[in-house]
């Protein structure tokens, strides 16, 4: 009944990492830009089956957090992922400073519904910060697929700009800094409005930090353009149970692990993701400046 | 209490003089700074004085009372006559898990709620010598490599809880190749993530892991089936799947305020604590709340655990408020009579109404009204019926919800033919076999949030019937 190929399909080609003891090797560690790193990680069950939207939680040894990161990039013929990684924090600073032959512990995914992409029309991608990371499967897809993309890519300043070269391959790029030191001066939100203003666009993805993806639905609200933001609450299981990613849609409790992290963006209750985004800001303080564990 | 000498047989009149023995206890006062395990375990001169109450009745209705069906009078008399090893035979034959349901199991309403002696006074305190036999077999007893002759028919099991752990010992024994994924990183199911270190520490469940392991059982973490495989594959690529994913999606009250800082599910809040060490933070990564003032809605071992929790990180305050009365708690006697020396406070029959919370949107109480019992209802408890204008708030920064958990939808709706039941459990018949051929399904995930011991003994059920199935199946057998 059961193929040997099946079966070796199933294990013997799985991950290094019988019982989470072997780990999963980073291949490959690129520094982006000041505080934004490039990690490519042996994940073949992952790298196998991920789809756009999706992301896996990643716990880096013993007495490590649990972190979610999107797939940026696969490639399942080499059995591996791409994640990037703004280090904000102890758990990201830890993974920034792997090198390539060091192991994690844990690569758990692929988890998350895998994104809604229309196949036909003209999408706006709009993404701040490292949500280039996030909104770039999404992007890629879409243009493989069929529809018009026109990028627009946020950044503080040129040096924190991530992705553009790969997003120009395929997509329209406008590129946004706060300072204009690359692209145009000003907001992600002036530019998609002067897109809004001159194209016919049917979908807007956003992703990056949440009073980004806000004002972004301001936006596009009034002007009934359906957008869709991938949302980042804190994670535990990333498996719907602990209930700590909860988010509120619509008036309804959702579970951005497995109800999303994709969810319509006007009917997102971004003011309570913003401020349960906070609840351990006091503690992540300590974390970071805790030093006695040493790095691991 | 009387001591009697071993050597000669004891008379019923002198076993019925012996007072149950006492479990030794960490010291009440020293367990709020602790995770460490409460209970210290019977000595063996105190299991011995124990087994001698037993008064081996020729229908002993304790081994009614236990769902494996453990053979109690025997192991009870072996540890009376000092032969721990032959006691540890008996018991292991008919658990695997002993030194885990020594500790979880409500005895109270299973074997000792049996006994003969709890007519009059208290019941053996079988549990306890459960315990003892499990924990010195640990110490004691080294089990010789099994020779096992392989069938070749591979079994995937999904979760390893202890419905999971135990259906997949039973078909290594059986010879099969067995491989559990496991969405965690670490097995153990809720003995793992939510049964705390000071009622069940996680050395003993990682040591039954490891007996597992030694038998030749794969574990794989960090796979969640439907995701990173679906149900479909498992089924192409073994001969038989055994779904024992638990009942872990959270239930929510549904009032307003628990999108407010400071409110956690149980799962999420144990979860924190156990599974990833918070209670050691900074030391480990994971942070957790250190609420003041906690109060935990629910009145069963899950929110007993919590609140208890919620001591050893040193609340100053910790209060269980539960709708119904005492008598009604389903946690388990011993863990309230415990929450209760360690300082914990009870508030029955309040009902939760909101949770309040200040400008910055932390928690800062918990409005509720009092509540009367009124006729019981379909589960043959008394529905709590609000008493109008007794509505209060109960001050505190912290609040988990315990009120209980559901199937989580990840699996099965990743399988869209697989019968449910029209609250998204697991239909088997009683075979154990969901409606896809080769796919069985045991633990919570089938009967709703149960019990350990329920769990396991699906587990060791269905691992004969899957066995039988494999057997009369699969048609050519692929050598290792
Ligand atoms: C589905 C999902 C996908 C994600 N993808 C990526 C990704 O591809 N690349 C990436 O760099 N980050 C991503 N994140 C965010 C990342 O998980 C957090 O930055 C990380 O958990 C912070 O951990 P830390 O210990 O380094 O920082 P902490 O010390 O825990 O936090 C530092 C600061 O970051 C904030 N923070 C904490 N958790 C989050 C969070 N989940 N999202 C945003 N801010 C947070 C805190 O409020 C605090 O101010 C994703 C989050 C989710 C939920
Ligand atoms: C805090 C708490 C205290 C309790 N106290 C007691 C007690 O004192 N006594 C008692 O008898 N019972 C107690 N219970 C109940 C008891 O723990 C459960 O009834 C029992 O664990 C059920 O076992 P199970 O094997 O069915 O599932 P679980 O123990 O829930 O294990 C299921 C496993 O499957 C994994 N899983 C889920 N979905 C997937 C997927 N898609 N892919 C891969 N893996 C998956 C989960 O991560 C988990 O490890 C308690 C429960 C809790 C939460
Ligand atoms: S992270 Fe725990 S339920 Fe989503």
């Amino acid at each position: 009944m059961t193929t040997e190929s099946e079966h070796a399909a199933m294990t013997e080609d799985g991950d290094p990492s019988v019982a989470g003891t072997a780990g999963y090797e980073v291949i490959s560690n690129a520094k982006l830009s000041a505080d934004v790193h490039r990690l490519v990680i042996r994940a073949p069950r992952v790298a196998a089956v991920r789809q756009p939207g999706q992301f896996v939680i990643v716990r880096l040894g013993p007495g490590a957090e649990r972190i979610p990161l999107t797939i940026a990039d696969s490639d399942a013929e080499q059995g591996s992922i791409v994640v990037v990684i703004q280090a904000v924090g102890k758990s990201t600073s830890d993974l920034v400073r792997l090198a390539a032959g060091d192991r994690i512990d844990d690569v758990v995914g692929p988890l998350g519904r895998p994104s809604d992409l229309i196949t036909s029309g003209t999408a706006v991608c709009v993404a701040g910060g490292v949500g280039a990371a996030v909104i770039y499967p999404i992007a890629r897809r879409l243009a493989e697929i069929g529809t018009e993309v026109i990028t627009v890519l946020g950044a503080r300043t040129s040096e924190s700009v991530l992705y553009a070269e790969e997003f120009a391959s395929f997509a329209e790029l406008v590129v946004c800094t706060d300072d204009g030191s690359a692209g145009r001066a000003g907001l992600v939100t002036d530019a998609l409005r002067e897109v809004l203003a001159t194209r016919s666009v049917d979908v807007v993805y956003a992703a990056g930090p949440v009073p980004m993806m806000s004002a972004v639905a301001a936006v596009t609200k009034p002007l009934g353009i359906r957008t869709i933001v991938s949302l980042n609450p804190i994670m535990v299981d990333g498996t719907g149970m602990c209930g700590g990613c909860r988010v509120t849609v619509d008036g309804v409790m959702r579970f951005a692990c497995v109800d999303g992290p994709e969810f319509e963006a006007h009917d997102v209750d971004f003011a309570e993701l913003a401020d349960r985004l906070g609840t351990y800001r006091e503690s992540e303080l300590t974390a970071s400046t805790h030093v006695c564990r040493g790095s691991a | 209490m009387t001591d009697v000498a071993r050597g000669e047989e004891l008379t019923k009149r002198e076993r019925l003089t012996i007072d149950r023995q006492e479990m030794p206890t960490r010291d009440p006062g020293e367990r709020s700074g602790t995770f460490a395990e409460v209970n210290l375990g019977f000595t063996e001169r105190l299991a011995m004085l124990e087994a001698q109450r037993c008064l081996a009745c020729k229908r002993a209705t304790c081994v009614e009372g236990c769902p494996v069906m453990v053979d109690i009078p025997t192991f009870v008399r072996q540890i009376e006559d000092g032969d721990f090893a032959a006691a540890a035979e008996t018991l292991f034959r008919d658990n695997t898990l002993p030194a885990v349901t020594g500790r979880v199991c409500p005895q109270e309403h299973q074997c000792e709620a049996e006994c003969v002696l709890g007519r009059k006074g208290a019941p053996v305190a079988i549990g306890h010598l459960e315990r003892f036999i499990a924990d010195w077999a640990r110490g004691h007893v080294h089990e010789p490599p099994l020779t096992i002759e392989p069938t070749g028919r591979r079994i995937a099991v999904i979760g390893a809880g202890p419905g999971g752990l135990t259906a997949a010992g039973e078909l290594a024994r059986h010879g099969h190749d067995v491989t559990i994924y496991e969405a965690l990183h670490t097995p153990g199911g809720v003995l793992t993530y939510g049964i705390p270190e000071f009622r069940l520490p996680n050395d003993i469940v990682q040591h039954e892991v490891g007996r597992l392991q030694a038998l030749g059982v794969h574990i794989e973490c960090n796979v969640v089936i439907g995701r990173t495989y679906t149900l479909d594959e498992l089924r192409k690529g073994f001969d038989a799947v055994f779904v024992s994913v638990g009942a872990g999606l959270p239930v929510f009250l549904g009032i307003p305020g628990e999108g407010l800082k400071g409110v956690y599910s149980a799962n999420e809040y144990l979860t924190r604590v156990n599974l990833m060490q918070a209670y050691a933070f900074p030391e480990a990564d994971t942070p957790v709340l250190q609420g003041e003032h906690v109060v935990v809605i629910g009145g069963g071992n899950v929110a007993v655990d919590a609140v208890r929790t919620a001591r050893r990180l040193g609340a100053q305050r910790a209060s269980i408020v539960y709708r119904r009365s005492r008598p009604e708690m389903p946690a388990r006697v011993e863990e309230i009579h415990h929450a209760e020396q360690e300082g914990v406070t009870f508030e029955f029959q309040v009902s939760p109404l909101a949770i309040e919370g200040n400008a910055d949107r932390w928690v800062t109480g918990l409005r509720c009204i009092d509540t009367k019992l009124g006729e019981p209802d379909s589960s043959g408890r008394r529905a709590p019926i609000p008493i109008e204008g007794s509505e209060r708030v109960i001050p505190c920064d912290t609040v988990v919800v315990a009120v209980g958990t559901r199937a989580n939808p990840l699996l099965t709706s990743s399988s869209p033919d697989l019968a449910l039941t029209n609250r998204g459990y697991l239909v088997a018949d009683e075979r154990g076999m969901t409606n896809l051929p080769g796919v069985f399904a045991g633990g919570d995930i089938v009967r709703g949030s149960a019990t350990v011991i329920l769990a396991m003994a699906d587990g060791k059920r269905i691992a004969g019937t899957i066995d039988e199935y494999v057997r009369a199946t699969s048609v050519e057998v692929t050598p290792r």
